[in-house]
């Protein structure tokens, strides 16, 4: 007995430091379990927000359906984790989640300080301020001495300090672990001011009481390149996550949408040839099947009609392309040519 | 020892070493403790492999790098451009603060309804009963978003208020009080506090050898009162008043925003501590009541008899045969309450209250130094309780029956 307990334990140590020392790749990982963890937000309409009937939708939600999509060619195969901006990080760098898609602000420091790489940007945004409409305030600079409710743990409460430190401006943070408490404390009159990103005020206000009472000012304080993040050192799967997102803005801008997708496989145009697989073999490349981006379009759709479906003027957010436009278009959105 | 040696030299034809109960003990032992410190040692060199294979910067560098978010309540000088260590250092004593007040206000209403359940008023009696099954059954967090989401609609508004003597008052932005300014002089007010405090001493124990010897007694606990209290007002007035009230100013006109009570005039009590406190005092109370009232009754009724008998009035009885001998029963597990109520304060993360979890939280969140952060979260709370535990088990050896 006792001779077979101590072996028993070193074993055991040792096989768990070797399988963790080892460690597959993500890819490996995803592929052996049959779906890919993906971080999103505790419910942000229009990002990732759980319908009615419990399926999460959104922008963000949709980049982690196209990578499910790109890699198993099935647009399902994907479980979401709703992680708080607090848990976000560590989740991923944990692995916890394979990828967090979840309205997180590209910066230096969480790009080289946190062991991750953000693959790209799927929505520029910038933080904005919501006001109550009786107060009777047409512009941010007025904002002196209120009371400004927020998430802890963005960047957004830096930037509400910077702002107000820089034009001398008295306020006082309220901050809040869960977007839910901030929108409850602030329909109740905690605040006078509730700040986030611009996205997030549009998709916040769906949820106040008479969201027809508030308005969004139209100052943006800031630059918040908003994208899907993937741990450092595994280059693989972060090819996977950046060029999913390419995939979609190139398609939008190629015009092969979901509908049109099988016809357009026949096309002569090369670049859309060599983006769905009719010709070279780009998707071995990132170690995935050729027909990769056919998947991503088929089961999802390009970067437009994710963006419509989602955001866009006719939901309820009724946000408009603006600087999220194609680059021919007048946005900021420009992906490398797949070639 | 002699026993031992009798047997190994009367048994020649001994078993194995392996069937000695000595050695074996020692040998399992010697496992054990090899296989702890092999655990711990996998532990540690697997994390600092990982964080390395992962390109996580780990140390503790960043508590000096510039924090950059605000807070709305800190008791020493905070700003933005604080550290981080500066922030965390912020939330500790918010942590501090609300567990004090909590644990004093749990106290005094504790008792007072653990002694109503005893009351011969069937009101009174059934209140508390009421009370307590009330409020020890509904989850602490609900309670606190009652307190904080459903009360704070009831309050008025920013630019409104509700005023006592119009000298607190209270809307949704918290409560408001004058603030003591001090000017020279008055550091005299604190001296004649602490000789109050020790004239007080040597009064109580003046009393004390005198009743022993003479069997009268003192009015102790009044002329306390009157030395620690009396003596700092009359230094008061004889340095000439050297404390002004700086009032909350309460704003009519001008910028909608800039209307209300201004910023950083007067005492703020933000409505996130109000409700906090509110929560962990109305919640632990409920479970102090029971104790008290369970430490009451393990008295036995033969000793108020025994009291009544000897000539004690009702009041006498209770303050010296009954509570002394009650406090014995009760110490131990007030002092569990009092570490719960320490560690539930940092639910406070779910209304905005900046405690230790909140602010480490948002410095988390900012570095990355998820390690360190929850280090420094567990170190802190594990050395508030065991501090506490110290305080309160020198209390109850104090308290414990004196055997002569």
């Amino acid at each position: 007995m006792s001779k077979k307990i101590l072996p028993l334990v070193l074993g055991a140590a040792m096989g768990v430091a070797a399988t963790t020392a080892a460690g597959a790749t993500t890819l490996e990982d995803v592929k052996a379990k049959g779906f890919i963890q993906c971080g999103v937000s505790q419910g942000l309409p229009g990002f990732s927000n759980p319908d009615a009937q419990g399926n999460w939708t959104g922008l963000d939600v949709d980049l982690c359906r196209a990578m499910a999509a790109a890699v198993f060619g099935d647009a399902s195969a994907v479980k979401f984790t709703p992680l708080s901006a607090k848990e976000r990080f560590t989740a991923l760098q944990s692995g916890e989640v394979d990828v967090l898609s979840r309205n997180t602000t590209w910066t230096m420091s969480r790009d080289t300080q946190l062991g991750l790489n953000f693959a790209g940007v799927n929505y520029y945004d910038g933080q904005g301020f919501m006001v109550r409409k009786d107060l009777g305030v047409t512009s941010a600079l007025e904002l002196s001495g209120a009371s400004v409710c927020t998430n802890t743990g963005t960047t957004t409460e830096l930037n509400v300090a910077d702002y107000f430190r820089s034009n001398n401006m008295p306020y006082e943070i309220v901050a809040f672990e869960k977007a839910d408490e901030v929108v409850a404390a602030y329909d109740a009159g905690r605040c006078d001011v509730y700040t986030t990103d611009a996205s997030g005020l549009y998709a916040q206000r769906l949820k106040l009481t008479n969201p027809g009472d508030h308005m969004v000012l139209s100052e943006i304080i800031s630059k918040e390149p908003l994208g899907p993040v993937v741990r450092q050192g595994d280059d693989e799967w972060f090819n996977i996550a950046k060029w999913t997102l390419n995939a979609m803005l190139n398609a939008e801008e190629l015009g092969v949408t979901s509908a049109n997708v099988d016809e357009m496989k026949a096309s002569d145009n090369p670049s859309v040839k060599r983006l769905l697989g009719a010709e070279g073999a780009f998707g071995e490349a990132i170690g995935l099947s050729n027909d990769w981006a056919y998947n991503i379009v088929k089961n999802v759709g390009n970067y437009e009609e994710s963006f419509n479906a989602n955001v866009g003027p006719d939901t309820p957010l009724g946000i408009s392309r603006g600087v999220n436009a194609l680059w021919n278009k007048g946005g900021f959105m420009y992906a490398p040519p797949v070639r | 020892m002699s026993v031992m040696e009798q047997d190994s030299a009367g048994a020649p034809a001994r078993a194995s070493l392996m069937n000695d109960p000595k050695v074996r003990s020692i040998f399992y032992q010697l496992v054990l403790v090899v296989a702890v410190v092999a655990l711990g040692y996998f532990i540690v060199s697997n994390t600092i492999t990982n964080l390395e294979r992962q390109n996580i910067a780990s140390g503790w560098g960043f508590l000096e790098n510039t924090a950059g978010f605000g807070t709305n309540q800190s008791l020493v000088e905070y700003s933005e451009t604080s550290s981080y260590g500066r922030a965390l250092y912020v939330g500790f004593l918010n942590t501090l603060l609300v567990a004090a007040v909590g644990i004093f206000f749990a106290t005094l209403l504790g008792f007072i309804i653990g002694i109503a359940r005893l009351s011969n008023n069937w009101v009174i009696n059934r209140l508390a009963y009421c009370y307590v099954e009330l409020v020890r059954n509904i989850p602490l967090l609900l309670q606190i978003f009652f307190w904080y989401f459903a009360v704070l609609r009831a309050i008025p508004g920013k630019r409104e208020k509700w005023s006592i003597f119009d000298t607190f008052h209270l809307n949704i932005g918290g409560m408001r009080l004058p603030k003591p300014i001090w000017e020279p002089g008055s550091e005299w007010v604190g001296y004649a506090l602490i000789i109050g405090i020790i004239a007080s001493y040597f009064v109580s124990r003046w009393a004390r050898k005198r009743q022993e010897n003479t069997g009268q007694q003192f009015p102790v606990f009044w002329s306390a009162m009157g030395l620690i209290v009396g003596i700092p007002i009359i230094t008061y007035f004889v340095t000439g008043m050297p404390m002004t009230l700086e009032h909350p100013n309460f704003v009519e006109s001008g910028p909608i925003l800039r209307q209300g009570f201004e910023l950083n005039v007067g005492i703020n009590v933000i409505p996130e501590f109000l409700a906090l406190t509110a929560a962990l005092s109305i919640y632990t109370a409920s479970f102090i009541a029971e104790i008290v009232r369970a430490g009451i009754q393990a008295v036995s009724h033969g000793q108020t008899e025994a009291a009544h008998a000897l000539g004690l009035r009702n009041g006498p009885t209770l303050r010296l045969v009954i509570i002394p001998q009650a406090m014995r029963v009760i110490i131990p597990p007030l002092t569990s309450q009092y570490l719960n109520l320490t560690k539930n304060s940092s639910l406070a993360v779910a209304i905005a209250y900046p405690d230790l979890v909140s602010m480490g939280g948002t410095v988390l969140n900012q570095t990355g130094q998820a390690i360190e952060i929850i280090g420094i979260w567990m170190a802190v709370y594990l050395s508030l309780s065991l501090i506490t535990s110290a305080f309160m088990n020198w209390y109850n050896q104090r308290m414990a029956l004196v055997e002569r």
